[in-house]
């Protein structure tokens, strides 16, 4: 359906040499593409080394044929030392919460949709989008280059705790070097971040079609544009935070090192700076980076099941204002993270509140989106399979959240694998859920051809039983004392845990390997996949009006004009028992939002 | 499909709970006169997340079950009370059941973070390190005496760094295992020379982080003799893991015979 009924606005010519085209594009879509197609390397990567971590945990003394090849001092004779598996292990935790579940969901679905769903050419700068792809793969380039220095990547987690980031290699391997380039390259993330950011915002606000009131943005629209606001504010913390370490390496400046430290032996020639200010710097943006990776999450899902349910949500407006709640709380709450940290203990029970009042607006959205399912008539595919699966994933890690909320318990459950459990289910399984439901929902327009739908559904079940066998024994090993971040587990009472360790390697072992199924049915289909449809899932969004995939400025040089709410399901129209949102066709519809 | 779906989610929801309800895994048994309420308190939360978990899944299965792919003449419904009788429920329910929880749990938390150790604890010094702990009893004097990061010096066991000019610090006890004496209250005082660690002895139901540059205090009372394992939890480099001491829970007559052979070693 081309049923624009527009101003005519004048027609861009696409790029055509390679370089413009592919490389350094402005179009939002390509940035889209090399987006998801970083985020897509970058996630096959993080496996790969969750891999090695596994095995490493289950059987701490058997070789891992060929991770001598990686490292000859991390891995001599493939058997991982120590300290090379808490370097692995940092490298997993970057690459995943930055590079996965920031730049897929967020970055990449958003480059590429947001500026169609809301009528849109392009975004407003197109340059500060080609530079925020680059710089953020520059960003990941720098990261991977610390598995090359002499000493390897740091070995000191993804949230970098100070002063182990800040005083150099005399703290261990990968404290030097390796340490630099990663704050050197999580800033240069955070730049790439906020000119996405930059963009994100006036799309939404400022580039919107003739009759795209707010309230008809589609819900992923929605959940990218509250995104984008957390985005700029959170990483606008983090990359002075990170160069503030940084200057502690290369400048003798103390911003995160106390007076008079004596490690190795050695004494400390920094003085008078704060250990916890780094962590709250970090947790600053590290709340809100949780609710970046969960929100565009909840609105792709949203959107997927709406489509698929065939009729409205029950409230568009109160998800809207649930996932803003979820926004502005989410940098009140940031304080749990440190409840044993040494900061004032009364402090943790001002943070400890708004935690548990978080569960409100999350416990509204789990609600709405399960109780819209009632009385609809749902379509099972490959894509929402994935949503629904994100819905069972999202409550299980989100019910976890009510222990860690409350410092008293928080007490016996910090750095265990309770909280592994936690923030892989909530944050990572979840996220990721909504990543593939929204490949499988949007690849035919993105890419003009379908999924093997078979392979779809088989990825999914593999996926969602296989996620539970990792994730959900993490908690029973943290109710239990198991400590995280240890490379083997020495101590007499965890060796009882042995078993339940080698039991989540297995399930880990055979849930990564579906996702090479997955991979096999995205670049499959990318070249052989059958030619898609404009709109395969009958659905009323803007995205689904364009041609497939659509041309260089979305709409052929006309703008679209909006007469509907997003999601007119159950309806009666001429196209069936949808309208879309630039039909002018008259339909009875329940509700409009206007 | 949709309906195998359904019953594999309340096949993992029941699964998952099973290990819970039987106590398969669970923190070792608590030594702690303040433990109880930790324990209380998560028992309750276990319940309330529990209940949410399960009626979550089961609410999620039995909807997929019911309104998956149904035949053309099918008629689109809505949930009765629609959202806003959701939106009452979560506030009224999770609202309450939430604030219930934080004012509780406070009651716990308060126990061990906001009362002052009795004026006859017992003080014991805790230094962290990469990648051990060493505990300082002050001795017969009661006093610790003055520290000077300068003097510390690995070789010489000095590993506080105890000001040799400071009579005080002359009969301070320094070992690499912490005694405790049981029913006594112990007022632990904790800081780390190098860089960030935590105390963590689960059937204690204690952990503190410890803060470079930063004094941190802490105290509790152990209720059973025996023997127990004192761990980090703070990330500290290469021997994170390995990094550990042992924890010896005696009578007050024990720890007496034990403080006067530890003294009798320095």
């Amino acid at each position: 359906m081309h049923d624009m009924s527009a101003p005519a606005v004048h027609h861009h010519a696409p790029p055509t040499g390679f370089i413009r085209k592919h490389v350094f594009s402005l179009d939002h879509k390509v940035i889209g593409k090399q987006y998801y197609g970083l985020a897509l390397i970058a996630a096959y990567v993080g496996m790969g080394l969750s891999w090695m971590m596994r095995i490493h945990l289950a059987w701490t003394d058997a070789p891992i044929p060929g991770l001598q090849l990686l490292s000859k001092t991390g891995a001599p004779g493939g058997v991982m030392t120590p300290e090379y598996y808490l370097q692995l292990m940092t490298m997993h935790g970057t690459i995943m919460v930055f590079f996965v579940l920031t730049t897929a969901p967020f970055a990449a679905f958003g480059n590429f949709f947001l500026p169609i769903q809301v009528g849109a050419e392009d975004m407003p700068f197109p340059h500060f989008n080609m530079m925020s792809f680059w710089v953020t793969f520059t960003a990941f380039i720098v990261l991977m280059a610390s598995f090359f220095v002499s000493d390897g990547p740091t070995l000191g987690g993804w949230t970098q705790y100070a002063p182990l980031n800040a005083v150099g290699a005399v703290a261990g391997p990968g404290q030097g070097t390796g340490v630099i380039l990663w704050m050197t390259s999580i800033a240069l993330f955070c730049v790439g971040q906020l000119l996405g950011s930059l963009n994100f915002i006036p799309t939404t606000l400022d580039l919107r079609a003739k009759g795209m009131s707010l309230m008809r943005l589609p819900l992923s629209a929605w959940a990218w544009f509250i995104t984008s606001c957390m985005g700029l504010t959170a990483f606008a913390v983090l990359m002075p935070a990170c160069i503030l370490a940084i200057l502690d390496h290369v400048a003798g400046t103390s911003f995160f090192v106390a007076s008079n430290l004596v490690i190795n032996g050695q004494p400390i020639a920094h003085s008078g700076g704060s250990t916890l200010l780094w962590q709250h710097l970090f947790w600053f943006f590290g709340h809100p980076e949780v609710y970046i990776a969960i929100v565009p999450g909840i609105g792709i899902v949203s959107h997927i099941l709406i489509t698929n349910m065939r009729k409205p949500i029950l409230s568009h407006r109160t998800l809207i204002y649930s996932m803003g709640a979820l926004a502005v709380l989410s940098y009140m709450v940031y304080g749990h993270h440190m409840f044993v940290s040494g900061m004032n203990p009364y402090s943790s029970l001002a943070f400890s509140f708004p935690t548990l009042v978080i569960t409100i607006p999350s416990t509204i959205i789990v609600l709405i989106a399960t109780f819209s399912l009632y009385g609809s008539k749902l379509r099972i595919n490959s894509a929402s399979l994935f949503a629904l699966g994100f819905i069972s994933m999202f409550v299980s890690g989100g019910v976890s959240g009510f222990f860690l909320a409350q410092p008293s318990i928080d007490i016996m459950l910090h750095a265990t694998y309770f909280v592994v459990g936690h923030f892989h289910l909530v944050m990572g399984v979840a996220a990721m859920f909504g990543i593939f439901a929204g490949t499988y929902f949007w690849f035919p327009k993105m890419t003009g051809r379908m999924m093997n739908e078979t392979l779809g559904k088989i990825h999914f079940w593999l996926s969602f039983v296989g996620a539970y066998c990792i994730f959900m024994p993490f908690h029973y090993l943290g109710m239990a004392g198991n400590v995280r971040r240890y490379s083997s587990f020495p101590d007499d009472f965890l060796q009882p845990l042995i078993p339940v360790h080698r039991f989540i390697t297995v399930a880990a072992l055979i849930t990564g390997a579906a996702q090479l199924i997955f991979l096999y049915n995205l670049i499959h289909s990318r070249f052989w996949g059958k030619p898609a449809p404009d709109n395969p899932w009958e659905a009323t969004s803007l995205e689904w009006s364009t041609p497939t995939p659509p041309p260089f400025d979305n709409f052929g040089g006309e703008l679209p004009v909006v007469y509907h709410d997003p999601y007119q399901y159950g309806v009666q129209s001429s196209a069936g028992d949808y309208v879309m949102q630039t039909s002018p066709e008259q339909v009875k519809t329940e509700h409009e939002e206007k | 499909m949709a309906k195998f779906f359904a019953i594999t989610i309340i096949v993992i929801a029941i699964l998952s709970a099973i290990p819970i309800l039987r106590h398969t895994w669970e923190a070792p048994e608590d030594i702690s006169t303040h433990g109880a309420l930790i324990d209380e308190q998560t028992s309750e939360t276990m319940a309330e997340a529990g209940i949410s978990f399960l009626a979550a899944q089961f609410v999620l299965a039995f909807f997929i079950w019911k309104f998956s792919n149904p035949g053309p003449n099918a008629k689109l419904k809505n949930f009765p009370g629609g959202a806003k009788g959701l939106v009452i429920a979560a506030f009224l329910v999770v609202g309450i059941e939430v604030l219930a929880l934080g004012i509780f749990g406070a009651k716990a938390w308060a126990n061990v973070y906001l009362t002052a150790p009795s004026a006859d604890a017992v003080p014991i010094q805790v230094q962290a390190q990469q990648f051990a702990f060493y505990f300082r009893y002050p001795g017969p004097d009661g006093k610790f005496g003055r520290l000077d990061p300068a003097q510390i010096n690995d070789t010489t066991e000095n590993f506080f760094g105890i000001d040799a000019n400071d009579p005080a610090g002359k009969d301070d006890i320094v070992t690499a295992e912490m005694a405790i004496p049981v029913n006594r209250e112990i007022h632990l005082l904790m800081h780390s020379i190098d860089l960030g660690h935590s105390f963590f002895v689960p059937a204690l139901r204690i952990q503190q982080d410890f803060v470079p540059g930063l004094d941190v205090s802490l105290h509790f009372t152990a209720t059973k003799v025996g023997k127990y394992e004192i761990v980090c939890t703070q990330l500290c480099g290469l021997g994170h893991y390995n990094m550990k001491a042992y924890l010896y829970v005696y009578s007050q007559e024990d720890f007496d015979n034990w403080l006067k052979k530890e003294a009798a070693l320095q």
